[in-house]
């Protein structure tokens, strides 16, 4: 019993505030499109109409300013029942850019662990690079994103390979930032604890400095996570490269498709929560031999 | 002393290698030249790490001397292996191109960042610390709203671009409006992280004094909340950059940083678009800064500030 009330009081705030939301939403979807509605009625001549025929057109046009969510549903509906190797199905936009996506993060997590050890071991490196570590993400690297796609074009490099590399420039930096900091989370106390045992270097990283670090690590990797998505889409945008969720979402941007361009949103919304909550399962399990995850970072 | 000799080879290696670049007749001397120059740079970077005298007052020098040596390799190698222009140009090509475009990548400058980023930068921030603000007096709406910006974090938001052209025109309203979305997220959850971080001791004290909910705001909670509202106003700093800079991808009219980068790419004028990277890239850097400047002056108390004990 106390367990569901438990339940209840977690979850009833966030219905409450999605149910608002849906609520918001449908209301816009009317109050946005209705003019384009009646002056198209009255210059057909229609004078008279009632209030449920507006919101009824109002939720079924072809170009919306705001689709409807049941519009998107329908169009979802439409595209997932496509075959999976066609263009018209979502899901094959989706594999296209899921797997850049992927890529991306393996070789920015690659990256940005090698990078962290780097600057925690050798003094030089944490002087020098670090500061350049932190200015390199200034660098709107998405805006770099069109060149770099059209760069390797000319080389004959297409496909995956452009955007998984834009990925992993934007993944690398949470990662390397995170992990710097979990390394160095260790208080003196368990340090000198490890000297008193005599621990090797090694032995110190392995059993001490590393497990530490790993609630650093998964905060960072599901920021990542979420940044090389972007990076994947945005990978997509210049060339009109011809699938992908960004790809998508250019042509609606060119063909005033409002209801194809909310889909591949909802779609690459969706993706970005599953990645994240995929992250958290994955913590859940390398961290069950330590006790409940602290948060990591915050104040002290 | 011998920061200064290696200091005063690393120089002469780099004239000397970018001499024998220049006079394109002894290739077999530039990289052994190149090599030793990089390496000295190295050698004196772990000189001024090591030293804790230098490091307290020339802690600049070494990001700074690290930075040379990456533009030097860079100009070495792209002008000693002819890497086409298309490719990657030189940094004295893009250097060029940044004096001879002043005019054109300054108008971009005023239309990007003076008019799209900060507005949507104000707009989305001030919004979401009004909002934050209201939402920390009603428990239920945090328990629905936290979760919630959770999962908002991992939508890419960028996206929304194509839409927000279509509501507010090519102009840069739209862009704003993208920022706007983009920034508000992080710092509402981060605003109410920030007011949850005090003791309840600490709060306690307060009520003791019998201060209001408005002075426990303004004498606690909004200080102890600084830090976490200084770092989302640091991450959307380059956020909002990112946003206007990507938004213009979907649209603009013919001035704008993304607009520049896109019409010379296509026009094949690569040493343009790394101008232009080159400008975003300065002003990241000085809004991150201004930033960091302004949180250092108002959370001087925190623990992250204070001076390292050797």
């Amino acid at each position: 019993m106390n367990r569901v009330s438990h339940a209840l009081s977690r979850s009833l705030p966030l219905v409450f505030v999605l149910a608002v939301l849906a609520l918001v939403w449908l209301a816009a979807s009317v109050w946005l499109n209705a003019p384009q509605i009646t002056d198209l009625w009255q210059r057909n001549g229609k004078t008279a109409w009632t209030t449920a025929e507006l919101i009824d057109a109002a939720w079924s046009q072809e170009r919306p300013l705001l689709p409807a969510p049941q519009q998107i549903y329908a169009d979802l509906a439409k595209s997932f029942s496509a075959r999976l190797d066609s263009p018209r199905n979502l899901l094959f936009h989706t594999w296209v850019t899921g797997s850049a996506m992927a890529s991306g993060f393996g070789l920015g997590v690659l990256l940005g662990i090698i990078l962290a050890l780097g600057i925690v071991h050798v003094r030089t490196l944490e002087k020098s690079l670090m500061p350049w570590v932190i200015a390199s993400q200034t660098v709107p690297i998405l805006a770099i994103a069109p060149m770099i796609v059209v760069v390797l074009g000319n080389l004959g490099l297409t496909g995956l390979l452009p955007k998984a590399v834009i990925a992993m420039y934007l993944c690398f930096f949470p990662i390397t930032i995170g992990l710097v900091k979990g390394l160095r989370s260790p208080d003196p106390l368990q340090l000198d604890l490890m000297r008193t045992y005599s621990a090797s270097p090694s032995q110190t990283f392995w059993k001490l400095r590393w497990p530490a670090a790993m609630p650093f690590l998964f905060t960072s990797l599901k920021v990542a996570i979420s940044i090389a998505l972007v990076g994947a889409i945005v990978g997509e945008l210049p060339t009109g490269a011809q699938a992908g969720l960004g790809a998508r979402l250019l042509a609606g941007s060119y063909y005033g498709q409002t209801i194809q361009i909310w889909s591949a949103l909802v779609v690459s919304a969706i993706l970005g929560m599953a990645l994240v909550a995929l992250i958290g399962l994955i913590e859940r399990f390398a961290l069950s031999y330590q006790a409940a995850p602290k948060a990591a970072g915050g104040a002290k | 002393m011998t920061p200064l000799i290696l200091a005063g080879a690393t120089a002469a290696g780099a004239i000397a290698s970018l001499a024998v670049l220049s006079a394109k007749g002894a290739g077999l001397l530039l990289w052994p030249l190149a090599v030793a120059t990089l390496g000295a740079a190295w050698l004196l970077m772990t000189r001024l790490s090591n030293d804790r005298q230098a490091d307290a007052r020339f802690g600049w020098s070494v990001p700074a001397i690290f930075g040379l040596s990456l533009l030097f390799a860079w100009e070495v190698v792209t002008r000693g292996f002819d890497i086409p222009r298309v490719l990657l140009p030189a940094p004295s090509l893009i250097g060029a191109a940044l004096l001879a475009q002043a005019a054109i990548l300054f108008a971009d400058f005023q239309q990007t960042v003076l008019k799209s980023v900060i507005a949507g930068y104000l707009l989305g921030n001030g919004s979401a610390f009004i909002i934050a603000l209201l939402v920390d007096r009603s428990p239920f709406l945090q328990r629905g709203l936290l979760p919630l910006g959770n999962l908002v974090s991992a939508i890419p938001i960028v996206g929304i671009a194509p839409i927000m052209v279509m509501w507010f025109g090519f102009d840069w309203p739209s862009k704003a409006a993208v920022i706007v979305v983009m920034t508000f997220f992080p710092m509402l959850i981060s605003t109410l992280a920030g007011l949850q971080a005090t003791d309840r001791m600490q709060r306690d004290l307060m009520t003791s004094y019998g201060a209001s909910y408005g002075q426990t705001l303004l004498a606690l909670r909004l200080p102890a909340a600084a830090p976490m509202i200084f770092n989302a106003l640091k991450l959307n700093s380059t956020l909002a950059l990112i946003g206007a800079i990507v938004a213009e991808f979907f649209g603009t009219p013919i001035v704008g940083m993304g607009f520049r980068i896109s019409t010379e790419v296509a026009r094949m004028n690569v040493d343009v678009v790394w101008a232009t990277i080159a400008v975003a890239s300065v002003i990241g850097s000085a809004f991150y800064g201004t930033i960091t400047l302004i949180e250092r002056r108002m959370t001087f108390w925190h623990p992250s500030f204070r001076k390292a004990r050797g």
